[in-house]
């Protein structure tokens, strides 16, 4: 059973690698809305988008898993199955070994508490009239609703010093648009803090700063990791922003995951001709630098009839007959590094 | 500096009327845009890089206006045109690709009448199926396969609806094309397809390209020059290769440090302070100086003007201007 409130330090009792987070066998299917009369001819077979499939990974408790890949990847989607904000089609959830899935709504709810979520636009994830004194408090009466009227105001104020809004009582009473963008989105993260979470999901955190609050943002979130012993999914196209922060990464491409390990072997020896691909696309600030390779071919098919075999077979530059008619698992190209091709070595 | 200058920028200034006061988004700039080249026009959010881009071709509308400046745009001064001839000018001999564009583009008209009704309206004399001859051939050079130039642009990808866009102001023989955000929308690898694109046409057509983007890494791929903004002003302009090899402003030394890279192994990003002021209230003197490291006293006081500070490169910072007060300012 979960407490209502979480003392940090009573689940730490070891100090042992240990996975926070295990996804096994997740598949995602999103039916595809079709005419009435299509759907007759369809004979009860309604097509789906395939926005994840069949993947299997685990977090560990205090790293940074970075997830990139292109829009339509599904890895976003992923991001919200492991808060159970989507119900996958089949597979499993575990977090801190309770599978999530098994949950009633209520122990799902109070399981919320230790799990945040963090968007790409802060003011879309701000209501406008609420102030952000409010705006953090909010979870605080859901998640800590035993705690006295003062203590739970100061909690707010402590998590705002947190963040860097100094003095906080002066931002206490403004509305999100009356701060800057970059201030909006350490909001957002004190808001995600503030019930003193394991895990922070954040998708795209940064996408919407400019390059110099960029590495502002980014370097208060490190310092938060520290500070409240979190554990992140950090979930970004960015794979230049994602080199500074992520422990591991994993690359998805049409719902399938084709490559994961940690950062340094990812870059350095990528296994899979589609990371290489998008390692190589990220414009270089440097204008002696050119690219060496040819990008791939063609644009990322349908999701809903996804490419038989590996599915990026069709845009590989060195894909053989087998690519196209068994799908490759995701297996050991060096310790800790995987990759789903058949001719990684 | 011998190469020809296509567009002439002198002294423009552009306001926008709020309720708080008039905010002077572009202020002052002055730049020349050279025949051939792709210039690109960097700045964070609000720097008035998008304002300026819209400035170049009188987009303005109430409650946005310029206020002061000459544009001789290839031997015209665009501010004496009236708004018929501008109208001729605009998606004419200057082209414009935006960050959507799928707003760009009409969403229940195929790619290939947009294409035709564009070379029609702007010359009348031409015959549709000449037009139709014309879009054809375009849109096999940009690597656009006939068949899908009957499609509607929602049936095309960001990148597909990016090429019909260049292939827009290409129909026309655009002699500037005015690229604002063109690849921001886009994934990395359709991006640097479509970088790649930019450069060929560059070279088979010897088109101009204004490249505005937040993007520093697309600069560094595809520009010549680079031109940087900070609080509605210019603040550097040079050769890409000088600029990025030794930036002159602080700012832009900043900016550049603070650009991740995916090939060095730095550990840490350089963290500039601060954040961009409002243009409301903007600060004296350089608009840089409370958030610049080597602020001096007289940059409270005074704007720094534009300065030689290489080959081909000019920066507007009171540290390379050979000023009197320089000297008293550095025994403070």
């Amino acid at each position: 059973m979960i407490d209502e409130v979480r003392i940090p330090s009573a689940t730490q009792t070891t100090n042992a690698i240990k996975n926070l987070v295990r996804l096994e066998n997740i598949t995602k299917h999103f039916p595809v809305q079709s005419g009435f009369i299509a759907v007759l001819l369809s004979k009860g077979k309604v097509p789906a988008v395939r926005a994840v499939d069949d993947i299997s990974f685990t977090i560990r408790k205090g790293e940074v898993f970075g997830l990139a890949g292109e829009s339509g990847s599904g890895k976003s989607t992923v991001g919200r199955l492991v808060l159970r904000l989507l119900e996958p089609t089949s597979g499993q959830v575990f977090f801190d070994d309770i599978d999530l899935n098994s949950l009633e709504t209520e122990e799902m709810r109070r399981m919320r508490a230790r799990m945040q979520l963090v968007f790409q636009d802060p003011l879309a994830s701000l209501n406008p009239r609420m102030t952000i004194g409010q705006a953090i408090l909010h979870p605080v009466t859901i998640h800590m609703s035993n705690l006295p009227k003062n203590e739970q105001r100061q909690r707010v104020l402590d998590i705002l010093t947190s963040v860097g809004m100094n003095p906080p009582e002066s931002f206490y009473e403004l509305f999100p648009h009356q701060i800057s963008g970059g201030q909006r989105q350490r909001i957002v993260l004190a808001r995600a803090l503030v019930t003193n979470p394991e895990l922070i999901v954040a998708d795209e955190p940064i996408a919407m700063a400019d390059v110099s609050v960029r590495a502002l943002l980014l370097d208060l979130m490190m310092k938060l990791k520290k500070e409240f012993d979190l554990t992140y999914l950090f979930i970004t196209h960015d794979l230049a922003t994602a080199k500074y922060v992520c422990n591991r990464i994993a690359i998805m491409y049409l719902g399938k995951m084709c490559e994961l390990g940690p950062v340094r072997d990812v870059y350095e020896k990528a296994a899979h001709p589609y990371t290489r691909a998008l390692l190589q696309a990220v414009p270089v600030p440097d204008p002696l630098h050119r690219r060496k390779e040819p990008m791939p071919a063609g644009e990322i098919p349908s999701a809903i009839n996804p490419p038989s075999g590996c599915r990026f077979h069709p845009r590989c530059p060195i894909a053989i007959d087998k690519c196209s008619q068994e799908i490759p698992p995701l297996l050991e190209v060096s310790p800790g590094h995987l990759a789903a091709c058949w001719l990684a070595e | 500096m011998t190469a020809e200058s296509l567009f002439s920028i002198r002294n423009l200034s552009v306001e926008y009327h709020t309720r708080g006061g008039d905010v002077r988004a572009v202020d002052d700039v002055s730049f020349e845009i050279r025949r051939g080249e792709i210039l690109g026009l960097v700045g964070e959010s609000a720097c008035g890089k998008s304002t300026l881009g819209k400035g170049l071709m009188r987009l303005h509308r109430v409650p946005a206006r310029i206020t002061g400046g000459t544009l001789l745009f290839d031997g015209r001064d665009l501010m004496s045109l009236d708004e018929d001839e501008m109208r001729m000018v605009r998606g004419g001999e200057i082209g414009m690709v935006f960050q959507d564009p799928m707003t760009s583009l009409n969403p229940v008209q195929r790619i290939i009448e947009h294409l035709t009704e564009t070379i029609l309206a702007h010359e009348p004399d031409t015959s549709e199926e000449q037009a139709k001859k014309r879009a054809d051939e375009l849109a096999e050079k940009l690597g656009i396969r006939a068949e899908r130039l009957k499609e509607y642009p929602h049936q095309m990808s960001g990148g597909m609806r990016q090429r019909v866009m260049i292939s827009l102001a290409l129909a026309l023989r655009a002699k500037l094309v005015i690229a604002d955000e063109p690849t921001t929308s886009l994934d990395v690898i359709v991006e640097a397809k479509f970088l790649d694109l930019l450069r060929e046409l560059r070279q088979e057509f010897g088109l101009t390209i204004l490249l505005i983007t937040h993007n520093i890494g697309v600069v560094a791929e595809v520009s010549d020059r680079v031109a940087v903004m900070y609080a509605a002003r210019l603040v550097e302009i040079g050769d890409v290769r000088s600029i990025f090899a030794d930036p002159k402003h602080p700012y832009t030394r900043g900016l550049l440090r603070s650009v991740p890279n995916i090939e060095l192994n730095d550990a840490e990003l350089y963290k500039m302070e601060g954040a961009p002021p409002s243009l409301l209230h903007p600060p004296t003197g350089c608009r840089f100086h409370p958030r610049c490291p080597s602020v001096m006293s007289i940059c409270k006081d005074s704007n720094p003007p534009m300065s030689n500070v290489g080959a081909d490169q000019q920066a507007a910072c009171w540290l390379y201007i050979n000023n009197p007060q320089l000297a008293e300012v550095k025994h403070d």
